[in-house]
């Protein structure tokens, strides 16, 4: 068996063998390996009884839950309106530019992938971004690249 | 004159004497008709956005006939410019499980969920700590009623109540036809009480000090306090509990930078009001409702990125389902930039306020119905900054 069958076995056996244990199942494939992989939702077809088109089909419809490979950490600046006004292009451009990558991307050595998102609910605090489950607001493109170096040590 | 505004301190309030669970405790010793008819009295509405009388939800769903019922907190905050929720469940948890446990005990329930959204996962581990710890708590009062968190996958259309339903199936977040409504069928088909956050919060202040205190703020359409949201152009962005009621030029005049232009009420879905609307609009559900999102504009800000980040913003979350919002959202998006380009006369901007009559007949949910009151108020007030 696989890593990833083992892990769909293990979510399945925790959360329980019924439709309403999707979500839980998908997010804690992600928790652990960032995306769903085409071997991932058919496992989660197979151990919930359900369709593998439902089981994407469910999965596409949340952002965050990937189903297209992600690097080892994501990156998700919020775009929306006061963290837009408070200056998230800059932090954007300065990530881009020392991660060498566009938004959507992800860096060759797959440590990270860059992505904007809708509201993160910090507007008092813009601009702000998400490293995984970690919010960082109050950013400027010093301390954004100060937090990713962190990370990029850590991921060594 | 100016007036100063009437802060309060009811939902972050710390009680030494008081333990949230100690009010379950007490409050179950009443009848769940007398606290319905507390809470009824109060005056209380939805503090999600909606507005719906608190009271008449839960006397609805307990009037309903069904061996098993749920309580659900709506923690999918994902209203643009809403973070009060987030502060809330970070500070005070044990006052929205408390709300929780006493709707339980009113309805019948014995199973509470709380849908908290992924962009608030650092949330987790304390909250769940803390649900852990209560559940504990009522279980040591003989009190039948546990509660467990669902995590939500950034989805803002889930915070809708039967999409956020369809999400804790298992299935797409795509809302439901309504009726039947919640209280009817929601979670698994069963009768549910959905509320939001703050509202269970305020829940559990009322019956700690009855309905008096609370309806003795605000006005008679809008009984009480609120959460607000502040951020923008303000040099103090923050949450602030406040009365109900208030004039927004007095709102202005106390979190504005001195060079307010605009306010946009009730985050991208409500509405956005102008300087010489200032003095005519009332905070709550007499004037401009919100749940809580106050966005300042100052003179540097051009309405037209506004409006265009809102509608992208829609036109990314609409979950794609009935066609009015789908293609109604593109084409709004689409409309605008094609008549600042030129391409389009400034008067098909009078066919897209056109088109977002019927989205609010045609579309299925509030997303769809609501995409009007940004587009319309922004295209009313500053027509020329969106032609020019």
């Amino acid at each position: 068996m696989s890593t990833t069958e083992a892990l769909v076995k293990e979510l399945v056996e925790k959360n329980g063998k019924t439709r309403n244990s999707l979500m839980p199942v998908l997010q804690g494939i992600v928790q652990n390996e960032r995306y769903l992989s085409e071997e991932a939702l058919l496992s989660v077809a197979r151990e919930l009884d359900l369709s593998a088109a439902d089981v994407y089909g469910t999965a596409s419809f949340y952002t965050f839950l990937d189903t297209v490979p992600r690097g080892k950490n994501i990156i998700r600046v919020c775009k929306t309106i006061t963290c837009h006004m408070k200056g998230k292009d800059e932090i954007v451009n300065s990530l881009c530019n020392a991660l060498k990558i566009k938004v959507g991307e992800t860096t060759h050595d797959n440590k990270f992938t860059l992505l904007t998102a809708n509201c993160l609910g910090w507007c008092h605090k813009g601009p702000v971004m998400l490293i995984n489950d970690e919010v960082y607001p109050d950013l400027t493109p010093q301390k954004a690249l100060e937090i990713i170096e962190e990370y990029a040590k850590v991921a060594q | 004159m100016e007036k100063t505004l009437k802060k309060v301190d009811i939902i972050f309030e710390i009680d030494d004497k008081q333990s949230p669970l100690s009010i379950l405790e007490k409050t179950i010793k009443r009848s769940p008709d007398e606290i319905i008819l507390d809470l009824i009295d109060s005056g209380l509405k939805g503090r999600g956005g909606a507005g719906f009388p608190t009271g008449l939800k839960w006397k609805f769903a307990r009037n309903e006939d069904s061996e098993t019922k749920y309580i659900i907190c709506n923690a999918d905050e994902g209203e643009p410019g809403t973070f009060k929720d987030r502060e809330i469940i970070d500070r005070v948890p044990d006052k929205i499980l408390t709300g929780m446990a006493i709707c339980g005990y009113v309805v019948g329930a014995k199973e509470g969920f709380i849908y908290l959204r992924g962009e608030y996962n650092f949330l987790l581990k304390n909250l769940q700590k803390r649900v852990d710890d209560y559940n504990l708590g009522m279980k040591k009062l003989n009190f039948d009623f546990t509660i467990a968190i669902k995590s939500g996958s950034g989805a803002y259309v889930c915070g809708e109540e039967s999409a956020l339903f369809e999400s804790m199936e298992g299935k797409r977040g795509e809302p439901r036809n309504k009726p039947p409504y919640p209280t009817v069928a929601g979670y698994n088909s069963k009768p549910t009480v959905i509320n939001n956050v703050e509202t269970l919060v305020y829940t559990s202040m009322i019956c700690r000090m009855g309905p008096e205190q609370f309806k003795a703020l605000g006005t008679s359409d809008s009984r009480g306090s609120k959460v607000f949201s502040v951020s923008g152009d303000t040099p103090i962005s923050g949450i602030y509990e406040l009365e109900l009621g208030m004039p927004l030029n007095d709102f202005v005049n106390e979190f504005g930078d001195g060079d307010t232009k605009a306010v946009q009420v009730g985050g991208a879905s409500g509405h956005c009001v102008p300087r010489k609307k200032f003095n005519d609009t009332i905070i709550g559900f007499e004037g401009i409702p919100t749940g809580g999102s106050m966005m300042i504009f100052n003179s540097s800000r051009s309405m037209y990125n506004v409006l265009h980040d809102y509608l992208e913003f829609f036109t990314e979350e609409s979950c794609g389902q009935c066609t009015p919002c789908r293609v109604g959202c593109q084409q709004l998006l689409k409309g605008i930039e094609a008549v600042k380009r030129g391409e389009r006369p400034p008067a098909y901007l009078d066919d897209l306020k056109k088109l977002t009559g019927t989205m609010k007949i045609a579309a299925k949910c509030g997303l769809g119905q609501s995409v009007g009151n940004p587009f319309n108020s922004i295209i009313d007030n500053f027509r020329e900054e969106i032609i020019y």
